[in-house]
């Protein structure tokens, strides 16, 4: 037995208040499974405001709709990379496809993924980029001919009647795409939101949050990126992106605080049996996380924040600024949201007569060194991804007279 | 393979499997349950279906049960793992309750009548006391069973819920949907495991450890249904409980003379 994992239960077991049943002291799903969630959640809400511009025609959010497209696929690839760690035996996780129990919700994991990965992100992708690749291939030199080559399949047909189709399949894969997204993550609340034994995740309303929360990241995440990646290639920022980014997050965030205030409100009204608990779980251990980080600086700061840059007359420079803080803080509430359902969620006994605590290990297989790796290593497959792929409209100007997107709507 | 495979053959050979698929889809099944029914020693499954019976007005609270538990079923020594633990439960005047389970009352409790119990000498009235046994409840309707995403963990014909070690990926799902915190990761195997009734030993006609060495016949163990055993006597002669019904997990563990206050 780990020498190591035995010091760390002591130490909870010294840390119990009140009493929790014996087998309580080992939290069970860790900083992985916070991580899970918060990945998942980027990527439907990056899919989902990919699918803003493309079919409900915010036409202001052209810049950001390959760049949100290219984000979603960076981070459902590492999405199932904390849970496939956190299992007791990684090696037998194939099992979820090769004999899936039905009834269970997290053997649906492995099939909403794979579908939300290849039917969705990598034919979206591939259509959309289509005819540039075709394109690239001709003009590029070296390694990169080869990748365009490779990942064009060996298509050719830069027809207007291909493009076209190209255009087609996009609009559809979309349409398919938004429910799938709702799925990919609602059903990542679903898993927490149906365990009838523990009351602080057991509520209908989990799946919405969740997905309004995944929305809330998404937006705010691309906006970094894209703030981000135009400073470093010193272009200029689309103002009125920025603008409609902005609005968005704002009404999401307004929709998502809502939310939490419902199941806030409804717990407090119901009075059930965990209602004493949950208030020692809030008021005491998660005070940090839930009411300053997540409520008040993750959430209210920015909507606070938001509106006020938004409907105000200040310099685009100042509005740009509070945006790009807001977006950080939204990322940090938002982490801490999956942190206080995930955590949170383990800190109190099933007898709802005790608290237990969690400390997280700097390395080990759990640890935080692994968990900041999962955290960073999106953001290289996306750097990785945005030189095969570069999103920016600039990459795509070609000397035929193709009609650009803005024109051809 | 020669040029005359055409897409005809082809076809045609592919109607063949469905048939062929059926077959061993048949074949498979039923060889399993052919193992699966009266084993050598002539057990069968499908003639029991065990159910565990607690009369807390019985338990003292020696931890017994707990040490012959982890004895016989090799359940790691360390205070975090337990197939079964004792709860003692002190209720003050004031409505006040206390629950502790110090190594899962394992060596039973220290004592609260005399000044040495903290609360009583700083002048607390004790209004009433008593122990509570806990073990997995083999529920009827099991949501570890359910939530497990591989089928690892099971309900077995003779109404016992089993995990297979050899097929639990470990994600711990079954210990976070359990009601009851009956479950544990095994720290060595790390998989999941709790309570099997001593199901290698009630095959064979042997009392579950705990209810073996019960000094007070607090546990009584049997089955469900016609069979004559001492379980049905008590089902028949007492007012029964489950804990936290309100879940619908259909308990096989009764409780006689359980207190409102046990979670």
């Amino acid at each position: 037995m780990d020498p190591e994992h035995l010091a760390q239960l002591e130490s909870a077991l010294g840390q119990v208040t009140g009493f929790i049943y014996p087998n309580e002291v080992e939290l069970h799903w860790s900083i992985l499974i916070v991580i899970y969630p918060y990945l998942t959640g980027l990527v439907a809400g990056a899919f989902i405001l990919a699918s803003l511009e493309r079919v409900f025609n915010v036409k202001e959010l052209q810049p950001t709709y390959r760049l949100a497209l290219l984000t979603a696929l960076a981070f459902l690839i590492v999405a199932p990379m904390p849970l496939q760690a956190h299992l007791g035996h990684p090696e037998r996780a194939f099992e979820i496809f090769l004999t899936p129990n039905s009834a269970s919700a997290m053997a649906m994991f492995g099939f909403v993924y794979a579908w939300y990965l290849m039917v969705v992100l990598l034919m979206e992708i591939w259509f959309d980029y289509r005819a540039d690749l075709v394109r690239w291939r001709q003009s590029d030199k070296g390694v990169m001919k080869l990748v365009h080559w490779v990942i064009s399949l060996g298509s050719r047909d830069i027809s207007p009647a291909a493009v076209a189709f190209d255009r087609k399949a996009v609009q559809f894969i979309t349409i398919v795409g938004i429910p799938s997204a709702f799925l990919l993550h609602g059903y990542v609340g679903f898993i927490f939101g149906s365990v009838k034994a523990n009351p602080w995740w057991s509520s209908v309303l989990m799946p919405i949050v969740f997905l309004f929360s995944a929305i809330v990241s998404g937006i705010s995440m691309v906006l970094l990126i894209y703030y981000v990646t135009t400073l470093l290639r010193r272009k200029a920022l689309d103002m009125k992106c920025l603008n409609t980014l902005a609005s968005f997050l704002l009404y999401t965030l307004i929709i998502d605080l809502s939310l939490e205030a419902l199941d806030f409100i409804h717990r407090l009204y119901e009075s059930e049996e965990s209602i004493e608990i949950l208030e020692q779980l809030i008021f005491g251990k998660l005070f940090l996380s839930l009411t300053i980080v997540q409520i008040l600086l993750g959430t209210i700061v920015p909507i606070v924040f938001l509106a006020a840059a938004r409907f105000s007359e200040l310099p685009n420079e100042m509005k740009r600024m509070i945006y790009f803080v807001a977006a950080v803080l939204v990322q940090v509430g938002i982490f801490s949201t999956r942190w206080n359902v995930v955590i949170g969620g383990q800190l109190f006994s099933k007898s709802l007569r005790g608290l237990t605590a969690y400390k997280l290990e700097f390395g080990g297989q759990e640890g935080l060194l692994v968990a900041v790796g999962l955290l960073v290593l999106p953001f290289v497959i996306l750097a990785l991804l945005l030189k095969i792929l570069p999103p920016w409209e600039d990459a795509t100007t070609d000397p035929d007279p193709e009609p650009s997107e803005a024109q051809l709507t | 393979m020669s040029q005359t495979y055409d897409r005809r053959k082809f076809l045609a050979e592919m109607l063949k499997f469905p048939p062929a698929t059926i077959v061993l889809g048949v074949i498979g099944p039923v060889k399993l349950l052919a193992a699966a029914g009266a084993d050598e020693d002539g057990y069968e499954p499908t003639e029991h279906y065990y159910a565990m019976g607690i009369r807390v007005e019985e338990c003292i609270g020696c931890g017994k049960c707990v040490q012959a538990c982890k004895l016989e079923n090799d359940v790691p020594e360390e205070p975090f793992y337990f197939r079964t633990w004792v709860e003692r439960y002190i209720v003050y005047t004031d409505g006040e309750v206390q629950v502790d389970s110090p190594n899962g009352g394992m060596e039973g409790f220290p004592p609260v009548a005399d000044d040495t119990f903290p609360p009583v000498a700083a002048g607390k009235e004790i209004l009433r006391t008593f122990f509570v046994p806990k073990l997995c409840n083999h529920c009827d309707n099991p949501p570890c069973v359910q939530v497990c995403p591989v089928g690892a963990t099971f309900k077995s014909q003779d109404g016992v819920v089993l995990v297979d070690e050899d097929y639990c990926i470990g994600c711990r799902y079954c210990i976070q949907a359990c009601p009851y915190g009956a479950r544990f990761l095994d720290p060595r195997t790390h998989t999941a495991n709790k309570c099997t009734f001593c199901y290698h030993r009630i095959t064979k006609g042997l009392l579950p450890a705990c209810v073996e060495v019960c000094p007070t016949q607090a546990r009584v163990f049997g089955e469900i249904g016609d069979r004559s055993t001492p379980l049905n006597r008590m089902m028949r002669m007492s007012h029964l409980e489950v804990l936290k019904p309100h879940m619908n997990t259909e308990p096989k563990v009764y409780y006689t003379a359980l207190d409102g206050e046990v979670r």
